[in-house]
């Protein structure tokens, strides 16, 4: 603990907001190895969070502890406790099935099941019982790919493998996976890194709709990408939380000189 | 690096530069290398594929024969007060045959050679007689025109495998019956056709009467215990092991006896079934049944590595795409692992009953080198396999079964061939891109 430094700018909301997820001195281990460091932090809802960072500093690995997709790595052990909407995730009775169909998460590579288009989307509604009939799922289905801006693209071609689209395409199949759920977070792990610039702003506008109606966190290599799509921004560095703030503040006016010379490409 | 580099930016004007020169020199080496090791590839996949061409001509060379069989074509007089057609098996027909031949052969009289002359006719000829007998009785009281098997001894001498040149001293046949042959063969009764009997009877004693279908269906049985016990616990296994299990040192060493079992002598496992299934739990003895069991045991560890190399090779992409939409880990396995596995399990399947289809040595331990004329029903009833027919039959000295040895071979190949490709168009059907 004494060697924690204390993070800079606002990384907890003020006592009136209601923050979606709350971190308080999360630890995180791989083995011997410590990657993350009394992280404290608050996710508002409603608003896109990026985090930003050099490679290795923990940024994913906090990611996935939101969602416990660290459970099934051999070796991780989590301490100190996240919470969302003030129930400890980490808690016994917590179910993580439960959590992460509340908590969906899109990753870095596209990964579309070896399925159809409309199995891939229809697959967590299905698995969580969300339909109650064939015309329920279709319409889910329909929505979903809507939202994610997929659906003029594939309508023609529901029946074709997801695999058979173009990368941003998959992409975005993947949001509408996760979405078909309903989740009430989106989690991102560097979603645009595979894919070429128009996809890539395709993605970038498909974000800023989604935050009406979920709270996004987004891993992000790319600065730019960050001061776009997010309003507030945390920045990692060694598996210490350095600065979270709003994003205009980050990238205008950063307090720590680590930050600073993170944003004007001094290292990284 | 810098230096080098600056050298060569250097010398850039001047036409090639450094770099290039150097890289040049090595060139000609590299593409040698290139080629002779290509060679070394082509070289060793003619001398595998001369062997294997080897071994077929040689095989097949020596049992093609076999898939043909000459017979006597014999007009027989049924007396009315030989054959009672209320009984039709009592009646002697050996005697009719006989009574048939030496009518062929007037001057033969004395007991020496009478014998000689109806060593011509199989032992299963008085049954093809029965036959047409009871399809036909209105032939009681006439004469009948029947097919009958030549004996072994006189099929090789039809297939030119017994050489009537030779001295009388150096062949199986005397002069004598050589001559009623060729006197037969000129009166147009002796007729070559395919050899059914090979694929529709069990073992017998008579090169002639023998067929390998017995083996076939003991195979069968052996092979259909051996999968429906295999494929399930070695699938079983492997998904626990590789999905659920804890990575500890007792799992290790699980591991490592799986691997060690795959590298245990067959006949090992024959002894173990010998001490188990028939000593102890006191199953019957050349049961397809205990084969199978046997064989089990040989086979699941070529099916549990298979499986979980499968396993592992389904991206990881795939498993957390599942999970992170919130599928249990049953279901991210059942739903999507296990369909993208399932081809390389099917091929490590399909190889491990490959491999115990070819498997003789364990079975010869719990009995099942009987000799077992009659076709299996069951998988209880005494039978015999394939490999272990071929291993029967290539130990009796007669032509008639060298070359029966080779067309039983070339029948188990056959399989085996079936297998593996039905192995490689599972792996195309099932495949799929992620």
């Amino acid at each position: 603990m004494a060697d924690t430094q204390t993070t800079a700018g606002t990384p907890l909301v003020a006592q009136g907001d209601a923050a979606k997820i709350e971190a308080r001195d999360c630890n995180v281990f791989y083995g011997e190895k410590q990657a993350l460091r009394n992280i404290a932090l608050d996710i508002k809802a409603n608003e896109v969070t990026s985090f930003i960072g050099p490679s290795g500093c923990g940024k994913s690995t906090f990611l996935r502890c939101l969602n416990r997709m660290n459970d099934i790595i051999d070796g991780c052990r989590v301490s100190g406790s996240i919470t969302l909407d003030g129930e400890d995730i980490y808690h016994r009775r917590i179910d993580v099935v439960q959590l992460r169909a509340r908590i969906g998460m899109v990753f870095q590579k596209p990964n579309p099941f070896p399925k159809s288009i409309y199995e891939n989307v229809a697959y967590g509604p299905r698995i969580h019982g969300l339909a109650r009939n064939k015309t329920d799922l279709d319409e889910i289905v329909h929505t979903s790919l809507e939202r994610a801006g997929l659906l003029g693209e594939v309508k023609d071609r529901m029946d074709q493998p997801g695999t058979g689209l173009s990368g941003g395409q998959q992409q975005r199949l993947c949001i509408a996976r996760a979405i078909a759920v309903n989740p009430e977070v989106i989690l991102m792990d560097e979603p645009c890194s595979a894919l070429d610039p128009i996809a890539t702003a395709k993605i970038e506008e498909l974000i800023d709709e989604l935050r009406e109606n979920y709270t996004i966190v987004i891993v992000t290599h790319s600065m730019q990408q960050a001061a776009r799509v997010s309003q507030r921004t945390a920045f990692f560095h060694l598996g210490n939380l350095v600065e979270c703030n709003d994003t205009e503040q980050i990238f205008t006016n950063p307090q720590h000189k680590l930050t600073q010379g993170y944003i004007t490409g001094r290292f990284g | 690096m810098d230096t080098r580099s600056a050298k060569a930016a250097r010398a850039a004007p001047s036409g090639r530069s450094q770099i290039a020169e150097t890289v040049n020199a090595g060139l000609r080496r590299r593409y040698r290398a290139e080629r002779r090791f290509r060679a070394y590839g082509i070289i060793a996949i003619l001398v595998a594929l001369g062997m294997l061409a080897t071994l077929f001509v040689t095989i097949i060379g020596k049992g093609y024969t076999a898939f043909w069989q000459h017979s006597l074509e014999l007009n027989v007089a049924v007396p009315a007060d030989a054959v009672n057609p209320q009984d039709l098996g009592s009646a002697n027909y050996l005697g009719l045959l006989r009574d048939a031949l030496q009518a062929q052969f007037p001057e033969v009289d004395t007991r020496q050679e009478r014998r000689a002359l109806f060593a011509m006719l199989s032992d299963g000829a008085p049954y093809a007689l029965q036959d047409a007998v009871a399809e036909d009785p209105s032939v009681i009281g006439r004469s009948v025109t029947v097919q009958v098997a030549l004996d072994d001894d006189f099929d090789m001498l039809a297939k030119g495998h017994i050489d009537a040149n030779l001295p009388e001293a150096q062949r199986r046949l005397s002069d004598a019956q050589v001559a009623w042959y060729q006197a037969l063969a000129e009166r147009g009764m002796i007729e070559g056709h395919f050899n059914t009997t090979l694929f529709t009877s069990g073992d017998s004693r008579q090169a002639e009467m023998s067929g390998i279908w017995g083996a076939v269906v003991g195979s069968f049985f052996t092979l259909a215990v051996t999968l429906a016990l295999s494929f399930p616990i070695g699938v079983a296994t492997a998904v626990y092991l590789e999905e659920f299990a804890p990575k500890n040192r007792f799992t290790d060493l699980i591991e490592v006896n799986i691997n060690n079992l795959a590298a245990v002598p067959s006949i090992v496992f024959g002894l173990l079934g010998l001490a188990v299934f028939l000593q102890f739990f006191g199953l019957p003895r050349s049961a397809p049944l205990v084969g199978g069991l046997v064989l089990t045991l040989m086979t699941l560890p070529t099916i549990i590595i298979a499986s979980r190399a499968a396993l592992k090779s389904v991206p990881p992409s795939i498993r957390e795409a599942a999970l992170g939409l919130g599928a249990s880990k049953l279901q991210m396995i059942l739903h999507h692992v296990l369909p993208l596995a399932m081809p390389g399990m099917l091929t490590g399947t399909i190889i491990g009953m490959a491999q115990a289809l070819g498997e003789s040595a364990p079975l010869l331990m719990i009995g099942m080198v009987a000799f077992v004329v009659d076709i299996p029903n069951g998988p209880l009833d005494p039978s015999t396999v394939l490999p272990v027919q071929i291993f029967l039959w290539a130990d009796s000295p007669e032509r008639a079964f060298v070359e029966r040895t080779s067309a039983a071979i070339m029948v188990l190949l056959a399989f085996l061939v079936f297998m593996n490709a039905a192995a490689v168009w599972l792996r195309k059907k099932f495949e799929r891109r992620w």
